[in-house]
């Protein structure tokens, strides 16, 4: 038995899904009773990951592989596991993580059960406990493989600090031009804000905030909060917003560890893909909005009002409790 | 260009979810089927390439004969014929080896599937797929052109979109953005009538190992009743946050 993790790094440092991944990969390999390599690609630092148990770190350092490519990064791992003679492999649902290790397991012929929501109930058989139906149930999957792939669902673990000195060891996975077939040409994203997958928080406007000129109180709480933005789908259909902030069944899927709704009502499809949030907060006007029924916290209440408030008083509450 | 589609037979957003043989099975019992929300994106923009390029385009899928209005449905909007795996379609790994061989057998230039299916929201399959087949792909695709035997795609990344260029054959894993929501189209009485008559192959499944099992299933603990403040207690907001929810 062996696992083997992989560790997302981008901008200089470990994605929080990483560490997350990383966390969760230790916490099993202490039940079954082995350790934890991690395999990292062009991490300028990667013994930092040390500080999540793992005690060995596979280190690729490829410039053909600076810019993140599903093909030729599940060709490294699949390489790197078959080196370590792995069993099971644990991954983030990051974006990338998802296209990814979707590629490796059909290269290893390995189970992959995505979004898992706890430590697995039995190791053998390894039982996994995921949601399913847009987390409307939940799903206990046995793998039926040798080897076998986690997808740890974002937040659902935790991030748990536990400082070991790690081995650091080279590894040259060989790859073709063909793991290459598929081209970044280039990459439009925003940088320096916490985006919805990899945010603790998340806060969504809808079409209660009237117009896109509105949306300044909304990216205001969010960056009290530290949060990402995020929006409803007529929001983003309406072109008040990008279609990169939409929310929803057919949007970005968010399980956040907080999700402030705010003039949104809930409709269905949008619970479906923010019910993974832990806590949900809604500010609307109508009590009778579906999201009442889903939500945790609730305000009655104009959100023109209400928002303004609420910065206000968490900048208190900030700035008492720094 | 050929064009196979990949259609998943999933539960209307809308529905109740029960599980039923001790829990251990989905209950289907009034629930109404659709195609699968981020396939039927892709199936749009399939007809685009049929209308615009000249492409043909098969819809496939894994499943026993209770999914065929489903496969009529995406004729009716104007797929030319449909193949249906008559297997369960139990795990990613399993409906991935059994497309593959669909895709072998067809010579299609261009695979497109969905990000994720909306039942069981693996997101495997198109991946798997591609490891399989060895064929080029693209996930979360929210844009696609081809030209000849280039492919130019978006791909939704957390914080942004990427542009990617390939060649065919390609495997995408769609999903809004394809085409717009109000792209997308309510099949006509003619598209009916002629769906009739198109055909809806039926092949045994081959060969294949599963890669999961579900073994038992459970709907989440009933939720408690909101909490709701006053508008103009705001500051009772950040201490239930802060002191009880513990998320600030």
């Amino acid at each position: 038995m062996s696992v083997l993790v992989y560790t997302e790094f981008d901008n200089g440092k470990f994605k929080k899904n990483a560490l997350e991944a990383a966390s969760y990969a230790c916490k099993l390999a202490e039940q079954l009773n082995t350790s934890v390599s991690a395999i990292t690609i062009n991490a300028s630092n990667p013994e930092e990951i040390g500080n999540y148990g793992v005690s060995k770190i596979l280190k690729v350092t490829q410039d053909k592989l600076s810019v993140f490519n599903a093909k030729a990064y599940a060709t490294a791992i699949a390489q790197a596991a078959e080196k370590e003679g792995t069993d099971i492999i644990v991954v983030s649902s990051s974006t990338d993580s998802k296209y990814m290790a979707a590629i490796l397991a059909g290269i290893l012929k390995a189970g992959y059960c995505t979004n898992v929501v706890a430590l697995p109930t039995s190791t053998n058989p390894l039982v996994v406990k995921r949601t399913a139906f847009s987390n409307k149930g939940f799903a206990h999957t046995q793998y039926k493989t040798k080897i076998n792939i986690i997808g740890v669902s974002s937040n659902a673990y935790g991030v748990f600090e536990n400082k070991v000195s790690p081995e650091v060891e080279n590894f040259e996975p060989k790859l073709n031009e063909s793991d290459f077939s598929v081209h970044s040409v280039n990459i439009d994203k925003v940088t320096g804000k916490a985006t919805i997958a990899d945010a603790d928080i998340v806060v969504s406007g809808g079409r209660g905030l009237k117009g896109p000129e509105n949306w300044g109180m909304i990216e205001e709480l969010a960056e009290v909060l530290g949060a990402a933005t995020a929006c409803s789908k007529p929001v983003s259909d309406m072109g008040w917003r990008p279609h990169s902030e939409h929310v929803g069944q057919t949007g970005k899927p968010v399980a956040s560890n907080l999700y402030v709704a705010i003039g949104i009502s809930g409709a269905i499809q949008h619970l479906a893909g923010i019910n993974a949030s832990k806590v949900k907060v809604v500010i609307n006007t109508d009590p009778e909005a579906p999201f009442f029924k889903a939500a945790d916290y609730g305000i009655v209440g104009d959100a023109f009002e209400v928002v303004p408030k609420l910065i206000e008083k968490l900048k208190e509450f900030k700035a008492q409790n720094a | 260009m050929k064009i196979l589609v990949c259609i998943s037979n999933v539960p209307d957003t809308t529905s109740k979810i029960n599980f039923t043989e001790g829990d251990t099975k989905f209950d289907t019992n009034g629930v109404q089927f659709v195609i699968n929300p981020n396939d039927e994106f892709g199936l749009t923009r399939a007809m685009w390439f049929k209308e615009k390029q000249g492409a043909t385009i098969h819809v496939a899928t894994v499943g026993g004969p209770a999914v065929e209005p489903t496969m009529r449905k995406a004729l009716a909007i104007g797929a030319d014929e449909a193949v249906r795996v008559n297997a369960e379609p139990t795990d990613a790994l399993f409906v991935a080896q059994q497309l593959a061989e669909v895709v072998k057998n067809g010579s299609y230039d261009l695979i497109i599937a969905g990000r994720e299916s909306i039942d069981y929201n693996g997101g495997m399959v198109p991946g798997m797929m591609s490891a399989l087949l060895n064929f080029n792909f693209v996930n979360t695709c929210i844009g696609l052109e081809i030209e000849g035997n280039t492919a130019t795609a978006f791909r939704e990344i957390d914080g942004g979109k990427e542009k990617i260029s390939t060649t065919l054959p390609l495997i995408i894993g769609g999903q809004k953005g394809l085409v717009e929501e109000s792209d997308l189209r309510i099949p006509n009485m003619r598209g009916i009538m002629m769906a009739r008559q198109k055909k809806l192959n039926v092949l045994e499944p081959i060969e294949a190992n599963h890669g999961l099992e579900d073994i038992k299933y459970e709907k989440p603990a009933p939720k408690g009743a909101v909490k709701l403040v006053d508008a103009d207690n705001i500051s009772q907001l950040i201490d239930l946050l802060h002191n009880e929810a513990k998320v600030i």
